[in-house]
């Protein structure tokens, strides 16, 4: 194994969705300044949107909405708790993105007199703008990064954040093909790895059956806190209605427009608003716990030609493997509903809150180190708030790192962080990281999956603390097994914060994210704040409440109470 | 510590007769990058059971050599 060493002036860690933007984004605001991608896969395909999307969730087009009545919607649906000036963000930012995408040649769907044709599934604005075509937006977001001038090294993994006097200075992490241990100077770094997409382990016990993309392990979340930056929400998880035993959704985002909807055993609504939330989740959990489940999303009342329109969109995008998964079951959504079930749980801002703390910069609490995307905490962002949030992240980077000079690298920090990356190839014999990340998330169900007790969350928290001695025991065979064995390590720290958050706030919020069964009910008297998690000086977990930030738009919490409940 | 090879059906099926030797297009576009050349033979096969049944490798394969089957235990 050799060691590699780059430069650059500003390190994009993760090329997906926001990383791409972040890059792009750099590039035309100081061309002539370096940025390097970095991508534990190939650009081409890689991120929650390796293979497209069907539509954006979040797109405040004027004339229709406006981000005033966006962030309304968010702050309710999210019970109050966000950075309100940072959901203000994404709806202001969110047309001049879904513009810049168009000239590229991304394609929006419209109406016959070419207005942009969009749908209702919130409980109360449009926001979501179906893109049938969308199955190529990465070839197309690649093609832009080269267009642009921007490096991109594929094939490495990050591990760490370099962090030296209180400001970024690199990262170091692994090529996963020539197993080479490479270090990357650089004077600013966003963060733009996903969510945590392998936290629980899904009913099927696949490991890698998961909703996210499971290169998605919660890589950033990890390196966020050991470069000392702050986390929030980590409690409000990510749990999605899902088709049973699939990966994906069933999916009532596209669906519903044309007439579809969410159903009880028994054919019945139960939930008035199909847009995803813990307090719909909530309501999905009980209906399959009562004795009116299993639950389907039911379009068998629909005329065929509909049912072949919505077919055509769900079997050629974003996950399009769903058509053959029905095909294999003889299923046909003309005469049976499509039977849902609850996903694994995982850690995700662009659909609950979870994530890195971010301000409306995109600026973590580490000076010089951004983050953007699903792993950044700007809560129910989705795509269009991981292409703003890259977009802003990039930009002020570029300005931040005008009058920054390279550091050298800390001799000690490399060969700390060498040892540990190479450990298990020094005991191919080990553990293998299959075997220790299958009974780590099997652990992260048994104990954390909601509704949530706290003594079993004592136990849960117990065992993830100790199984950072037993991972030393996991041994690799090769540079991809130890990419693998680095990610278990990923996953068994957003365990721990998962656990340790999820005991510190002590009432129910976010609906089924964070149901505790000992405090049932929301108290805003107490727990109207952030949770936060950073590492402390001792190297120690440490958990605290952090104010909410002034609204930026008026809302009355007390009237507005987020309910979907059909009754 | 003992450990076993276990047999596993795997869902990236590549159909030896199409695959062409020189070609790297579904591996290097797999983003769990479970995909390898066997080096015997030049052709692909999967190496790793670490699918996500994302289809990239099959979309890019110039000669249609690939078939993703949904893995086992979902189907």
């Amino acid at each position: 194994m050799n060691t590699q060493y780059l430069k650059t002036d500003f390190l994009v860690v993760g090329g997906g969705t926001a990383g791409t933007m972040a890059a792009i984004k750099a590039k035309q605001a100081s061309p002539e300044s370096d940025v390097l991608i970095l991508e534990k896969a190939n650009i081409r395909r890689s991120g929650a949107i390796a293979m497209g999307m069907d539509g954006v969730n979040t797109a405040v087009i004027p004339g229709n909405s406006t981000p005033e009545q966006y962030a309304r919607e968010i702050t309710i649906a999210n019970d109050g708790i966000l950075n309100q000036k940072a959901v203000y963000e994404t709806g202001r930012l969110g047309f001049e993105v879904i513009q810049e995408l168009e000239s590229w040649g991304v394609k929006f769907q419209k109406d016959h007199e070419g207005n942009y044709d969009l749908k209702q599934v919130h409980r109360v604005g449009k926001y979501v703008l179906p893109m049938p075509e969308g199955k190529d937006l990465k070839k197309i977001l690649s093609r832009q990064v080269k267009r642009h001038k921007v490096n991109v090294t594929n094939r490495v993994m990050a591990t760490r954040v370099m962090v030296q006097d209180g400001r970024v200075t690199g990262a170091v992490g692994l090529d996963v093909r020539s197993g080479d241990f490479v270090v990357i100077q650089a004077n600013a770094v966003v963060l733009c790895t996903g969510a945590c997409g392998r936290l629980g382990l899904p009913a099927s016990g696949y490991l890698y059956g998961t909703y996210e993309n499971p290169t998605n392990a919660g890589d950033g979340y990890s390196m966020a806190y050991h470069a000392g930056a702050e986390l929030t929400n980590i409690e409000c998880f990510q749990i999605n209605p899902l088709i049973k035993d699939y990966n994906g959704p069933a999916c009532a985002y596209v669906a519903s427009p044309f007439g579809a909807y969410t159903a009880n055993a028994e054919g019945h609504r139960f939930i008035n608003c199909d847009y995803w939330s813990g307090q719909m989740m909530l309501e999905v959990w009980k209906e399959l716990n009562s004795g009116k489940g299993p639950v389907h999303l039911k379009m068998y009342h629909l005329d065929d030609d509909t049912i072949s329109e919505i077919e055509s969109i769900l079997w050629d995008n974003e996950r399009p493997s769903r058509g053959r998964f029905h095909q294999e079951r003889g299923e046909n959504y003309r005469t049976h509903g499509v039977e849902m079930n609850i996903s694994e749980i995982g850690l995700c801002s662009g659909h609950s809150a979870s994530g890195v703390w971010v301000n409306e910069k995109a600026e973590t609490t580490v000076s010089g180190l951004y983050a953007a995307g699903d792993m950044a905490s700007v809560p129910h962002n989705y795509m269009i708030g991981a292409f703003v949030y890259g977009r802003i992240a990039g930009q002020n980077a570029m300005e931040h790192i005008q009058s920054l000079d390279h550091v050298e690298p800390d001799a000690e920090f490399l060969a700390a962080e060498q040892a540990r990356i190479y450990q298990p190839l020094q005991q191919p014999e080990g553990v293998p990281h299959t075997q220790m990340e299958y009974k780590l998330r099997r652990l992260v169900n048994d104990y954390l999956q909601p509704p949530k007790s706290p003594n079993k969350m004592d136990i849960g928290l117990m065992k993830f603390v100790a199984y950072e001695q037993t991972l030393e025991k996991m041994g690799a065979k090769d540079p991809h097994e130890l990419m693998r064995c680095m990610e278990v390590h990923f996953i068994r720290d957003c365990a721990e914060m998962a656990a340790r958050a999820s005991l510190y706030r002590k009432e129910s919020r976010w609906g089924l994210y964070h149901y505790r069964l000992d405090y049932p009910e929301k108290n805003n008297e107490e727990w109207f704040c952030h949770v936060n998690i950073k590492k402390n000086k001792a190297g120690q977990m440490e958990l605290f409440k952090r104010p909410v930030e002034p609204y930026v738009v008026n809302v009355d919490l007390e009237e507005e109470v987020y309910d979907v409940a059909v009754r | 510590m003992a450990l076993t090879t276990q047999r596993v059906d795997v869902p990236v099926i590549v159909d030896e007769s199409k695959c062409l030797e020189k070609c790297v297009a579904c591996i290097e576009v797999c983003p769990l990058d479970v995909l390898v050349k066997n080096p015997d033979t030049g052709k692909a096969y999967m190496k790793y059971d670490e699918c996500w049944f994302c289809l990239p490798c099959e979309k890019e394969c110039p000669t249609n050599a690939i078939t993703v089957q949904i893995p086992f235990l979902l189907r």
